[in-house]
Order: C-alpha cells, then structure tokens, then sequence
C-alpha cells in the first residue's frame, strides 16, 4: 500500500489562524459590553455593520482576484478589522463614514497589497486616518455622552435610525466632546480645576472611557494570557506614553495628565488590540518593544502638541512605517552566535 | 543538585510514550534475509570483503572502510551471503544503495570474540580501535563514528562528558527502555569513555517524564561520581545543543563541535554498544528499536538485529496492514515517512511509527504568513522562522542565511505552532539544499577557471620558453658564423687572397651542377634525391601537428569551462573539438607517412606538399 509521504514535522498543534483571530473577537468584548453600557448602542452597530461590511468586501474582492473565497474568509481576519473599527469610531458616526472606513481597509490596505499577510499597514487603521481626515466633522462631533444605558442614553431604535440616515443635526443632544478633546482645547484658557469640572469627565478620570479602557485592557490580558499576543508591544506603547507623560507633562494646567492619556480615548484598545495586529508590526521581542514604544511616543507627541486630540490611527501608521527599519537592526542573538547579525547582507551593522 | 539552565523556545507535544513503554523489551526474532547496507552513518561507505555465496558467522567483519571515515559493518547472524546489490535503505529519499543480504543458516554460530576483561590495561588508542572494530558509529543522529568523536583534537580538552538520555521526541522510547533494563551496561559504557577522555564532570541527563530510568540509574551510579541531571520535560530538551545549554550554561558556538567549548555528548545506546564491545568483543550487530503507533496491535520494544527489514518488525508488534497510513522512521518531530516497509534497521534507526490517518493526520491547507511570531516563541535557536520562511520563498538565500539559516537544527518546533499551518521547516530544508548547489556549482566554476587560468599561463610560458631558445639558437648560429667568417678572413688576410676567386668559381659550379641534378632528379623516376629536401618536410608536418594539438586543447580547455558554467554554447564547442580532433589526426597520419617514406630511403618519391 501506499504511504502517506510528509515532510516532518508530522504532528502539529491545532490552533489555526482563524481560532486566533476567534480569540481576539472574544477577548474584545467586555471592551464592546462596556461601550454598550457607557455610550449606548451606537458602538454594538457600528461593530455588527463594519464586521458584515468587511466580510463582503473581503469576499468581493476575493472572488475579483480569483482566490477561495471561503477558505480566506474563514480565517477571521476580515471580521478583526471591521470589529477594530466598529470599536473606534464614534457612536454616532454616519453609516457611509464607517463604510468608506471598512472598504478603504479591506479593499485598498489589504486585498489591494495582496491579502491577508502582505499589507504593511494595519487596514483598520488606515481606514480609520482615511475618514479622519476626510470627515473630520463627523469624526468629532458624534462621540457619545457618557450616558448609562439605563439611564436615559437613546434607545436602540432611534440610535440604528440616526446612524442609518447620517443626519447630523438629530445627534446633536447625544454628543459630546470626547475628554481628551475637551481637556486639550479648554487647558489653554483654563485652569485644570475648572476644565475637568465638564461632564465629561464625570467623578473618576474620564466617565465611562475609564471602564471601556479597563475592560480593554482586561481583554488584552487574556490574550497574552492565551499566548496569542506577547506583552512585548502593548508594554512598549504604555512604557513610552507613561515615560513623555512623566517628561512632559507633570503640569495639569498645561498639559493632559497620564491618567487621562491612559484610561481616556483608544489608548488600551489601541495598546492591545490594534498595535498588536503581526502582520504590520515588527518581529523581535526587542523589535516590538522599539515599535510599541514608538507608537506610545507619537501618540502623547500628537495628543499634546499635534492637531488631533487622540492619535493611535497615525501613530500605528507611522511607526508600520518604521517596520523594515525596526526589522532589519532588531534580529535576536540567535544561539551559538557572540552577537546578532543586524542589517542586510553584506551590509555594515 | 545539578544547576540547570533554560534553553529558549521548546513546545511540549503530546508525548504518546507510554503507548511503548508498557511491555519490557522483546526479541525481535530472526526474519528470513537481512540487508546490510553499506553505508550507515554520515562519512565514507564501507567496502563488501565477502563473496556471495559465502558462509559468513555471526560477528564476522562483512564489510570494512579502507580509507577515509567509517566504520565495519558486521553479519547480525551466521548464514550465507546472498547477494551485494542495490537494495532501498532508510533515507528520506526512498533511494536504493549497496546493501550486502545476508540468509541466515538458523544456527547462530558466533565467531571467535575476544572480550578484554581489564580495559584499563590498555593503551587508550588500543580500545578506541576495540570501538572502531566493533562498527560503532552514534546511535541516535548522524552516526558520526564513535571512535572519531571520542578523539577530539588535542587543544579541545573534553571536560563535561554527556549522556544524552533525554529523548525529547514524542513517542520513542528506546532510550528510555534501555535506561531502565540494561542500566549497568549504560554506566558501564560511559565508565569506559570518561576512562578514554577523562573528563572533569559525567552527567547523564535525562528529562523528568522517565522517573523509572531515573531511579535505574540512579541505582547504577550509586557511589560513583556520575550525576543524574533531571531536566524538565521540554521539547526539543534531547537535541545535543540544547542538553549541552541546559547542563552546562553554554552555548556550542555557531559552526562550531562541543568539543570547542569542552563539552562531548553520548548516545544511551552507544554506551551499551560500546560496553559490550569491549567488556564482550561482541561488535555492533543489534540495537533496541521502538514499533509504536496506533496501527500496531502490541507496541513496544524490541532487540533487532541491524538488517532486519522493517516489515518484519511490522509484523512482530502486531501491524494493522490495513490501518497504517503513514510509517515514520524516527520522531514525529523529527523522522521521515517512508515508502516502503522493506527497508532495514540500521544503527541509527531508533523508531518506527505506524501511524493511522487519525493519529497523524494531514495538516490543514498552507495560509499566509500573518507573522505572528509563534514560530519565533519556539525556536529553541533562537531564530527568524518567519523571516526566514520569507527569505526561502522569495528564493532571496543570501538574506536567509545572513539570518542565520544554518544555525536552524529542523526540529519542527515553528511548523508545529505555526497557525497558519506552513511547512516552515521544508522551506528551511530547500532553502539549504539551494544554497549548498549554488556553493558547488561555485566551486566547480571556480576550479575550471583555475584549471583555465593554470593552462594559459603554461602556454604562454611554453610559448616564451620556445622563443627564448629560437633565439638562443638564432644567437648560436649568429657567433658560429661570425667565427667562420672571422677564421676566413683571418685566412685571406694570411695571403690565401689569390686563390678567393678561384675557389668562388669552383663554389658556383658546385652549385650550378646540383641544380642540374635537381633538375634531372625531378624528371626521372628515381633520382638521388637529396635528404635535404626531406627534412623541412617533416620539420613543417612536426609544426602543423604541434599547432592542431595545441589548438584542440585550447578548444578542450574552453568545451570544459562551458560544460562546467553550463553556457549555451557547449554544442557549437564540442563541434569545434571534434573537427580539431579530426585535423590531429589527419597532422599524424601524415607526419607518420613522412616519417616512414624517410626511413624508407631517399629513393622514395617526393613527399607531397
């Protein structure tokens, strides 16, 4: 009879692409539950609507460059990147906003590169920049009141209607400014004392957002707890954040203090989440931690002295950018050797 | 207690061990014909010194390296050599090499064996040559012989002798079974080559799912100095590099033997071979092989004699024929599948797993990279799988061995987390074989050109030796004949001026009768012609042959360097060659001709031109 013919290895442990990617869905949910029940429905559509919009625009363009549309679109990976924007973006958000995000990710930052593994940008996050700066109204003025679910936020019906018809002006009694944008825009005139007197900011550091980013930062524990992430990338970027935080900005009257920079805004969700996606970030442990601490850097330098008041979009991409870079003078020592081989071939290093 | 250090990576597969570990080790029995291949370690194959047909007794030397690196192959059993042929042999490559069969007469009549009963009376080098004739060669990797290894060079002072008793892979426990049953002949061995290298410390390490061949010997070394290092269960713990960093601390350097860093690691059945080589005179002629895997009924192991075909182990533990979907030779990590069950054991052969299609199934479809960094997680050599897989499959090999491509010990440890299911360690595995015939074929063009290089500047140094003594010559005759001329004029000045006309006059006529002769010579059939004319006839052929001799091996010397480059124009050349050949030739023939119309006498007719 005839035998199999393998190369070894011949046994392998079973956790697929997709059950990892199954893992990070899972794990985002007390981020998504905490949303739900600080900012209303809005981030639960968002979420659903984003995730179906990318797994047909995977599909779309899956079946457009020939490929088995089934065996890629069971790998998850779509469903991550339309669940990490419908995370991010404001609640209230206009559908073709997020759509125009979804697509751009889907289409143009991964199929358009060549699919899953080859993008060197994160395609969330390039959807996310992209209506940033295409629509910066409606990216800054539907955040969500914190506003228990509870207790008198909109219900599910009128929050679908609102997204669904993109009106703008029917939010308006919903919306506030998110905590680092009011904090950044008001320090200048005001004391600290009286800027963080706005609800927004509520008893604690910053109403509901703190819950969201510890829920977040719950989820992230889990992966590394499941080994799915390292703690190589989200140490890096709160290291480098808590480090210019604690440079620069130890003066609340100017500047943002680090609990705010911490438990406000994408920060957790971007630390664990989104700045660990492997395909776009760097591959050493020392190389992660070069790259976390880059992305946590740029997002204090933008948060403090840029025009935006939160910044993981540009900071993940910029520092993908910084990849090859980081890549190519970060190799491990590997074993046997004195010293690790940085650099190209035949280069100086 | 031994201090242990970690090694980084490892994976912890399920272990499947105790599938083979429930019964004591059994005889194998004697199947009907064994096959001996040639060559069963890396080095130099060893040379049949039996004729078929011959009766050979068990023990008896069959086959020898006479140079270069090997060792004996000796018969498992009495019986009569039936054939020296082609035969399939264990390699992952399904490939067919010389093999001495052996049909065993059923009497197993041992030749004269001479144990020593002190070995600590000999010389070291004597022993070593005991181990040498034995046919022991490593019984665990490559099978480096034994003897070899044992002799490091002289600067490489071995001080931390190992016994490598790990056995990290899944499912083999040859090792283990041995530790357990034959631990005195395991102590014995490792007494005998700590007596050859007399190292500082002997450890035999061993990882901690094996409590019973622990306390076996731990029994065995009981007052000896000998530690039993218990080492955490952590594939790939057993790789030589690995066990060194976990007993030691230190890292074997990159390219680099242990013996550089004074460390040397035993196989667990090289010790029992190597006891029983010296202590018995008994050579290698058998090892414990594990026959595992859910396609056999009774799982275990057994004492084989070395030639037993795999089939007839098959058989012995009970083999499901209908069940087996894949037979792996060695580890699930690390063996290789076969594909036929006709191969022999050899002394590297430590496991045999008949797997059904449930126990080891396919693996799921390849997916893209997403560089996640698994694979980086586990690598116990601390490497880029990822980035090398990257390197291998865009065939950019100069990237991928930059990253330490070399260093990586296809352990299987990355494809084994791999979520994406690649089959890293195959792209690694192509990638080397590119980079080694890319290495070759440099070589080679590298001699040719040397060859080339080497051959022109002969030419030309011929060439101008042949100038200079045209012209020491042309010098030669130039003094000789301003010598006469000085004695002539010498002679004239000594008043011999009257007869100067005279004796012109006579020259002329001399001259104007051989023109004569000539003339009539050319006319009539069998003048006496001068040898004169003879002589720059041959001297010209001489030319023209040296001319086409040297032409065709310029043209040779080309046919080579494009053979070797492989050029597109190694048609066109050869032609080239063969019409130089022809031109030789035809030069000969006709110098040959001319010679002999010479030697035939001048009476001959004119040669033509």
């Amino acid at each position: 009879m005839a035998f199999v013919q393998q190369s070894s290895p011949h046994a392998h442990k079973a956790r697929p692409t997709s059950r990892v990617m199954l893992w990070v869905l899972i794990a985002a949910l007390p981020g998504l539950l905490a949303q739900t029940l600080f900012f209303g429905w809005g981030n639960l559509i968002n979420v659903v609507f984003c995730i179906a919009l990318a797994i047909a625009s995977e599909a779309a363009l899956l079946k457009l460059r020939k490929k088995p549309v089934a065996f890629f679109i069971k790998d998850n990976t779509a469903a991550v990147t339309g669940l990490l924007l419908g995370l991010s973006l404001p609640q209230f958000a206009p559908w073709w906003v997020s759509a125009v995000a979804v697509i751009s990710a889907i289409v143009v930052a991964k199929q358009l590169y060549g699919g899953l593994g080859s993008n060197p940008f994160n395609p969330a996050m390039v959807g996310y920049a992209l209506v940033l700066v295409s629509f910066p109204v409606a990216m800054t003025t539907n955040w969500a009141e914190p506003a228990m679910l509870w207790d008198g936020a909109p219900g599910f019906g009128e929050t679908l209607a609102t997204i669904a018809s993109g009106h703008q002006t029917a939010v308006d009694g919903w919306t506030m400014a998110t905590p680092l944008d009011e904090y950044k825009h008001k320090i200048t005139t005001h004391t600290a004392t009286e800027v963080l007197n706005h609800p927004t900011f509520g008893e604690g550091i910053a109403r509901g957002w703190e819950w969201v980013n510890a829920a977040f930062l719950a989820g992230g524990l889990l992966l590394i707890a499941l080994r799915i992430i390292t703690w190589h990338i989200p140490a890096g970027f709160l290291g480098g954040m808590i480090v210019m935080s604690l440079a620069f900005g130890n003066n609340a009257d100017l500047y943002a203090p680090l609990s705010l920079h911490l438990l406000a805004g994408g920060t957790m969700l971007g630390a664990f989440f989104i700045a660990t996606d492997p395909v776009s970030a760097a591959t050493s442990h020392q190389g992660k931690l070069i790259y976390g601490a880059g992305i946590g850097i740029l997002i204090y330098l933008i948060r403090t002295w840029g025009n935006y008041p939160d910044a993981v979009a540009f900071s993940v991409l910029l520092m993908n950018f910084a990849v090859p870079f980081i890549d190519h003078y970060t190799p491990p020592r590997t074993y046997g050797h004195h010293k690790a081989r940085r650099g190209v071939p035949g280069g100086q290093g | 207690m031994t201090q242990l250090w970690d090694f980084s990576g490892g994976i912890h597969p399920p272990e499947h061990k105790d599938i083979s570990t429930a019964r004591p080790i059994r005889d194998a029995g004697m199947p009907a014909q064994l096959v001996l291949p040639l060559q069963q370690h890396i080095g130099d194959p060893a040379e049949a010194i039996v004729e078929v047909g011959e009766r050979v007794l068990k023990g008896q030397k069959i086959a020898d390296v006479k140079t270069g690196m090997g060792v004996p192959v000796h018969a498992p059993t009495s019986g009569v050599i039936e054939s020296i042929a082609d035969f399939p042999v264990p390699h992952p490559s399904g490939m067919a090499d010389r093999c001495i069969t052996l049909k065993p007469d059923g009497e197993d009549q041992w030749c004269q064996r001479s144990p020593v009963a002190d070995y600590r009376s000999l010389e070291r080098d004597e022993v070593l040559q005991i181990i040498r004739d034995a046919g022991i060669s490593g019984m665990g990797g490559a099978g480096f012989p034994t003897n070899i290894k044992l002799r490091p060079p002289r600067d490489r002072k071995v001080s931390t002798l190992i016994l490598n008793g790990a056995e990290c892979e899944p499912y083999i426990t040859a090792d283990d079974m041995t530790m357990r049953e034959k631990a005195d002949e395991v102590v014995a061995g490792l007494k005998i080559m700590a007596w050859i290298l007399r190292p500082e410390r002997c450890v035999i390490g061993i990882e901690d799912n094996k409590p019973e061949a622990i306390a076996a010997l731990r029994k065995a070394t009981e007052g000896t100095q000998t530690e039993i290092a218990v080492v955490p269960t952590k594939y790939p713990s057993g790789g030589e590099k690995q066990l060194i960093q976990i007993l030691t601390g230190m890292e074997v350097p990159s390219g680099g033997i242990p013996a550089d860093i004074g460390v040397m690691c035993q196989n667990i059945g090289t010790a029992v071979a190597v006891a029983n080589a010296v202590l018995e005179g008994t050579p290698l002629i058998s090892r414990i092989v594990t026959i595992t895997g859910e396609a056999v009924r009774e799982p275990g192991n057994f004492e084989t004699l070395i030639g037993t075909p795999i089939e007839h182990l098959l058989g012995q533990a009970g083999v499901n024929q209908d069940a087996v979907s894949r037979l792996v030779l060695g580890g699930p990590m690390m063996g290789y599948t076969l594909t036929t069950e006709a191969v022999p054991v050899i002394k590297t052969t430590n496991c045999v797993i008949a797997a059904t299609a449930a126990e080891l199934p396919a693996p799921p479809p390849e997916q893209p990279c997403i560089r996640c960094g698994q694979c980086a997680e586990a690598c116990p050599m601390e490497l880029l799988p990822q980035q090398l897989f990257w390197h291998a499959k865009a065939t950019e090999f100069e990237k991928a061995e930059h990253l330490n491509l070399f260093d990586c010990i296809e352990c299987g440890a990355c494809s084994y987390v791999c979520p994406s299911s690649i089959p890293l360690v195959q792209y690694y595995r192509f990638a080397k074989g590119e980079i080694r015939a890319q290495q070759a074929e440099q070589l080679k063009a590298d001699r040719a050109r040397e060859r080339f290089e080497a051959r022109q500047a002969r030419l030309e140094r011929e060439q101008q030796e042949k100038e200079l003594r045209r012209k020491e010559r042309a010098q030669a005759a130039a003094e000789a004949a301003a010598k006469k001329q000085a004695e002539a004029e010498k002679a004239a000045a000594e008043g011999q001026a009257v007869d100067e006309r005279a004796a012109k006059s006579a020259l002329v006529e001399q001259a104007l009768a051989r023109k004569k002769a000539k003339a009539q010579a050319s006319q009539s059939p069998a003048p006496s012609a001068p040898p004169t004319e003879e002589k720059p006839d041959i001297e010209a052929l001489e030319k023209q042959l040296e001319q086409a001799r040297s032409k065709l091996e310029t043209m040779q010397g080309m046919l080579d360097d494009a053979k070797a480059q492989q050029a597109d124009n190694v048609e066109k050349l050869e032609r080239a060659v063969a019409k130089n050949h022809d031109r030789v030739q035809r030069a000969e023939e006709a110098l040959s001709e001319a010679r002999e119309k010479l030697a035939a006498g001048p009476t001959e007719s004119q040669t033509t031109h």
